[in-house]
């Protein structure tokens, strides 16, 4: 059943994935900036967790309830700094040449990155799992860690919320409006620079919940930003640019993909998300759900 | 109602606009006409702030918009028809609608909701929740005008609506844009079609290279041969 075992592990990648790919998605459509800088919200929802949580378990009610405050505190912290970033330093670029959006986003990342080294040192951090939250099940013979099926069902809860905002709420249809013509919109009365602000903000939001949320599974170090930023975006570029529903698709493929490489042929591993992007660029340059640009 | 005075807009280095002075009383009905790249399309741009003015002044309905944010412009009441397929091709008919609804407290008339509009153009209503994208020519037309009626604006700008519609269409549409005069809603109209603004408007100016060459009554430049000449009419 070490397959299946596999496809748990895929699937459990593919949730983080998808709530990065998500914001990343929906701010470069909204937007139009790639936002290299987007991996960077993730690290930080990891480490705010560390901080706030600490490595010690001391009494295990205590440590569920640290946790569980975490998981809010940290997206919340993070959001708000993402609003911040947005306002402060990528207000006066739009509309600018994409070179100079990728070099502030770029150079974003970098101090961020810098940041963090300031607070929190370049040890590696490890937060326990809270109590409740550990153990194994046994589905159809394979083990599939209890943690794992909570990462799982958080990254389906946001993408049914996410479901619910764009295809069923007024704010939903003005930001796929936004997507498509923002000028337009704006010229029909809405503050389209406040919408991007709070797309941004739910963007990082969301990257800032799975850097809170993966904090338990692997060890928290500056490089995780990077880490998943290539990875999120191959995701973001498979499902099509601007597509949230896309984004989820990608982030099964890659999350399958790099499952079926461990599986398969493991010292390739890397190289098999490459080869799923490859297939599906070539079959659909403007990936899954994409629209091609004008 | 609006007034444009010595507005100059750039796209990045070239100069657009060289000066445009335009006026339009409330309820009155003006066309912009010219041919193809004189800076009508800009004209409106700059007028919603969407294209905005590096030099002049724009005031509408005695308040300075020449530097407001597009979303204010379009709030102090006035709405623009876009030239091609603007509409949100992702959104349901219904959807497009609701996204430019607004509740003016003084609207022109009786006032515009959705179901007015569905009155108006029963095509729509039947669209309600099609998808906006599958809309054919003539209806994102009426989908455009009616966008911008839900909008309940003070002052409507129409950008080439007649662009490759069907002689009927143009027709209906005529009709309807009559109807809007009637009921007192001010109007620019920008169109290659000159005939078809001539006879909606009272005035006209006509744009070349981004100046006014000629103005007046529409009678008046219809009867000029250098004017019809110069439209290619």
């Amino acid at each position: 059943m070490y397959g299946l075992t596999q496809l748990f592990s895929g699937l459990t990648t593919a949730a983080l994935l998808f709530l990065v790919a998500a914001g990343l998605t929906m701010i470069f459509g909204g937007l139009r900036i790639i936002n290299v800088a987007h991996g960077s919200f993730y690290m930080y929802g990891a480490f705010i967790v560390s901080s706030l949580v600490g490595t010690a378990l001391t009494s295990s009610a205590h440590a569920t309830a640290l946790f569980w405050t975490a998981l809010i505190v940290a997206p919340l912290v993070v959001a708000a700094l993402g609003a911040l970033t947005e306002y402060l330093v990528l207000r006066p670029l739009y509309g600018r040449e994409h070179l100079l959006q990728l070099l502030a986003t770029f150079a974003l990342f970098y101090i961020f990155t810098g940041v963090s080294l300031l607070f929190w040192g370049g040890q590696y951090r490890s937060i326990s799992i809270p109590p409740m939250l550990q153990g194994h099940l046994t589905v159809l013979g394979a083990t599939l860690p209890v943690y794992n099926g909570f990462i799982m069902l958080i990254a389906v809860a946001v993408g049914l919320f996410m479901w619910w905002l764009l295809q069923r709420t007024p704010l939903g249809w003005r930001i796929r409006a936004a997507v498509e013509d923002p000028e337009m919109l704006a010229a029909m009365g809405t503050n389209v620079r406040g919408l991007f602000t709070g797309v941004f903000t739910l963007g990082t939001f969301l990257a800032g919940l799975a850097g809170a949320i993966v904090g338990p599974t692997q060890s928290v170090t500056t490089g995780l930003g990077a880490q998943i930023l290539v990875s999120a975006f191959i995701v973001a570029v498979i499902g099509g640019l601007g597509s949230v529903a896309g984004a989820a698709i990608g982030a099964i493929i890659i999350g399958l993909s790099q499952a079926a490489g461990v599986l398969w042929a493991p010292q390739f591993e890397s190289a098999f998300i490459y080869v799923a992007m490859i297939l599906v660029l070539a079959i659909r340059p403007s990936g899954l759900l994409g629209v091609p640009e004008q | 109602m609006l007034s444009l005075q010595d507005i100059h807009s750039f796209y990045g280095r070239s100069h657009i606009l060289q000066g445009v002075s335009l006026e339009v009383e409330a309820g009155e009905t003006v066309a912009l006409l010219g041919r193809n790249g004189v800076g009508k399309t800009t004209t409106l741009r700059t007028i919603m702030g969407l294209t905005p003015a590096r030099k002049g002044v724009i005031i509408f309905d005695q308040q300075d918009i020449t530097r407001q944010a597009t979303h204010r412009i379009a709030r102090a009441g006035l709405a623009l028809v876009p030239s091609g397929r603007r509409i949100f091709s992702n959104l349901t008919v219904r959807q497009n609608l609701l996204l430019a609804q607004s509740h003016s407290k003084s609207p022109i008339g009786e006032g515009w909701t959705i179901g007015r509009i569905y009155d108006t153009f029963p095509k729509l209503a039947k669209l309600d929740s099609r998808r906006a994208g599958f809309l054919s020519g003539g209806e994102q037309q009426m989908l455009k005008l009616g966008r911008a009626l839900v909008a309940n604006p003070r002052f409507l700008l129409l950008d080439e609506l007649t662009e490759g519609l069907a002689p009927a269409i143009v027709g209906d549409l005529f009709m309807w844009l009559k109807q809007l005069q009637d009921e007192g809603l001010g109007m620019l109209i920008c169109e290659q079609n000159a005939l078809f603004a001539l006879d909606l408007a009272q005035r006209a100016y006509i744009l070349d290279k981004g100046q006014i060459r000629h103005q007046g009554t529409a009678d008046k430049l219809r009867g000029s041969k250098e004017v019809m000449q110069y439209l290619g009419v």
